[in-house]
């Protein structure tokens, strides 16, 4: 699942894993940014604001090898349904965005499969805007680009920079075969057509057999971590 | 450095005019134990002599990655992609903060390895060689850089009177033997081999490091001398 902040595939990945979950289909969540071994170094760039494009980059390509490793591809293996909110597109976005080369940030990625459906919350920048905006009290320094010295205004710059970022996702529909979903649809027109997506590649697939929850459902895995 | 000249795309959000770069960037490689540090002060101390400004560098000095490394090391975390990503990044960090400035600053720059240590690890641990490489397309091309070469038992004799052998020098995190000797013996031996092979793809200039510190410290001021103070 991919799209900029505040495009809403968060509720969606929620509402999909529930849906998935729910028919005793194994599921395992991914969240960007989130392993514990590049933590502490994310933390200790970030308050002190030391990266630059590249090494920001290589930083969180090593947080993604890492989930890559120890969760992302065994559970494959396992035959289970990985969901991931955000994959390496988000680096290819981001990263490409601040200016590092396209080819090298993709040869960066090159150890992982390509997935077997990437979704692209497409919305308009304002309604993004807005949302992060209401919804949230501070945008974070690199967040809103504020490196790129777009503008000394951290609502300005969050703004230019999320352009930047969706420029980078448009570009990237052919070459990745994006399925797009139309972000300013209500939240249901939009999980029906997750939903529909996802139902076709799951066609014919067994993967691993799972008992069906009792009573609430129980996520069999969850990895913890903090938000991008 | 007359022209900053990179590997692959560089820093494509930095704009280099020529001329940009006064300082020169000299490399010293070489595996584990072969006297890198013994050098890098005897030069220091002469250039600075010779009235240049000296400011060295080495793996894993990069305040941003260096604790999180540190702690990543003594756990069993690492794997050798993430090892190859996070070593990266800390060559980036003090590639685009340290030699860079100080190479724009006029600055001699002794680097106590580069990149090319990190390929060589890499390999050893199982990574495609050519995307060891593309990784690094952001590397500066150093004015020189010297291969410290020796044989597994010179190294051997150094660390036995040295520091002792150790997990990540010896290998051990891909279990090359049982023991740390062995280990070391095959681990190193396939790190020679892999330096041989960079040799000749970024013209390292060689030389035989099984010699007295001094002896090797003067082979290296004569070919600095002739190789980049004739030529600046």
């Amino acid at each position: 699942m991919e799209g900029i902040d505040g495009s809403g595939k968060s509720t969606q990945i929620d509402l999909l894993t529930k849906w998935l979950r729910k028919q005793g289909k194994p599921v395992y969540f991914s969240e960007w940014n989130s392993s514990e071994l590049v933590k502490s170094t994310t933390r200790l760039g970030k308050s002190e604001k030391m990266f630059t494009p590249t090494s920001f980059s290589l930083l969180q390509s090593t947080d993604f090898a890492h989930r890559w490793e120890n969760k992302i591809l065994p559970m494959l293996k396992a035959g289970v349904i990985v969901l991931a909110d955000r994959y390496s597109f988000t680096a290819f976005a981001r990263d490409v965005a601040r200016g590092v080369d396209p080819n090298w940030v993709r040869e960066l990625y090159s150890f992982a499969v390509m997935p077997n459906l990437a979704l692209y919350f497409r919305v308009p920048l304002d309604v993004a805007v807005k949302r992060i905006l209401s919804s949230r009290a501070k945008i974070k320094y690199y967040e809103a680009g504020m490196d790129l010295g777009l503008s000394d205004d951290k609502k300005t710059s969050f703004k230019m920079f999320q352009q930047l970022v969706i420029n980078q996702y448009d570009k990237m529909v052919d070459e990745f075969g994006f399925k797009v979903i139309d972000g300013a649809q209500s939240v249901e027109s939009q999980q029906k057509e997750v939903r529909s997506a996802v139902q076709r590649i799951l066609e014919g697939w067994e993967g691993l057999v799972m008992p069906l929850p009792k009573g609430n459902a129980t996520p069999i895995a969850q990895q913890g971590g903090s938000h991008d | 450095m007359t022209e900053p000249k990179f590997y692959g795309a560089g820093f494509p959000y930095k704009k280099f005019k020529p001329k940009d770069m006064p300082g020169k960037l000299i490399v010293l490689e070489g595996t584990d134990g072969v006297g890198r540090s013994t050098q890098i002060q005897l030069l220091r101390t002469w250039l600075e002599n010779e009235g240049f400004a000296v400011s060295d560098t080495g793996l894993k000095r990069s305040p941003l990655t260096q604790p999180g490394l540190d702690a990543a090391k003594l756990g069993n975390t690492l794997s050798p992609l993430t090892m190859s990503l996070f070593y990266a990044t800390d060559f980036a960090d003090r590639l685009e903060n340290q030699i860079i400035p100080a190479l724009e600053a006029g600055f001699y720059v002794l680097s106590d390895r580069y990149f090319y240590s990190t390929i060589a690890r890499d390999v050893v641990r199982g990574a495609n060689p050519d995307w060891a490489r593309k990784l690094y397309g952001f590397a500066l091309k150093p004015d020189i850089v010297f291969l410290l070469k020796s044989d597994v038992q010179t190294l051997v004799k150094r660390v036995v009177t040295g520091r002792g052998f150790d997990h990540w020098e010896s290998g051990m995190d891909i279990h090359c033997a049982d023991n740390l000797y062995d280990s070391f013996c095959i681990y190193q031996g396939a790190l020679i081999e892999q330096f041989a092979a960079l040799a000749k793809e970024f013209n390292f200039v060689e030389v035989d490091a099984t010699r007295t510190p001094l002896v090797v410290h003067n082979d290296l001021k004569r070919k600095i001398r002739s190789k980049i103070l004739a030529k600046s």
